[in-house]
């Protein structure tokens, strides 16, 4: 019914919160390697944009699903759903069950992969120091 | 089946994108966010609809399979059109600024 507007919301958050940490961010640390390359630690605000990515992208889709379905509509209140108290009720359940468990398992991969890569990150840079 | 779809588009495009890395001139990571993200969402869904319909769900009628399969096209379909703005707007390569503000001889 509606519940991409999680995700979505999610999304806007994570958006504004690796805008003013990209504008914010200090140069990271750059280890040469060799003479033509550089490691570089991926800096916080990139990792937040892949979960950003993931929530508009996924929303944008499910949004297009919702219209196909004709639960959501280009006239006010663009929602069918809202049109009766009886589905609204139903719609904000959905957005608490699904909504709220979409985002999170997007949130969990995310973090799951953000896990794998500063994992990676410090080995590279471990055998870096040790070559070093 | 929209699930299906997107998975495939999913995999696919992350093939895509892993032949050319580290290199990404085409902006592909951004197509695999697109179909992951909604991967992972169609995903719950299906739990959810699982659930309720228990082993019926794995015996769509044949009529809402291929409505299904249509709509996972379109679903198809729209990301890329959404990546290929990106692309556009964004312009790695600088061809649209070339093409556009090309000097004459």
């Amino acid at each position: 019914m509606a519940c991409f507007l999680v995700p979505v919301t999610e999304a806007v958050v994570t958006t504004i919160v690796g805008k003013t940490m990209k504008a914010n961010e200090e140069k990271q640390d750059t280890f040469n390697i060799k003479e033509a390359e550089a490691v570089e630690r991926i800096p916080f605000s990139r990792k937040l944009n892949w979960l950003s990515n993931m929530l508009w992208g996924g929303s944008a889709l499910l949004a297009f699903e919702h219209i196909w379905h004709g639960e959501v509509v280009p006239w006010f209140p663009f929602l069918t759903a809202a049109g009766s108290p009886a589905d609204m009720v139903e719609m904000f359940q959905e957005m608490a069950t699904a909504g709220i468990a979409m985002a999170g398992v997007v949130t969990l991969v995310w973090l799951g992969i953000v896990a794998v890569v500063s994992g990676t990150e410090k080995k590279v840079l471990r055998s870096w120091k040790s070559e070093k | 089946m929209t699930l299906l779809t997107t998975v495939f588009a999913a995999i696919i495009s992350t093939i895509i994108w892993y032949k050319n890395a580290p290199e990404d001139e085409m902006k592909i990571g951004i197509l695999c966010w697109i179909y992951w993200g909604a991967s992972l969402m169609w995903l719950v869904d299906a739990i959810f609809e699982y659930v309720e319909l228990q082993a019926a769900f794995f015996t769509p009628a044949p009529y809402d399979m291929l409505n299904d399969l249509y709509l996972g096209l379109s679903v198809v379909a729209l990301g890329m059109v959404i990546w290929l703005v990106i692309l556009l707007i964004q312009d790695p390569k600088g061809v649209i600024k070339k093409s556009l503000f090309q000097k004459k001889d």
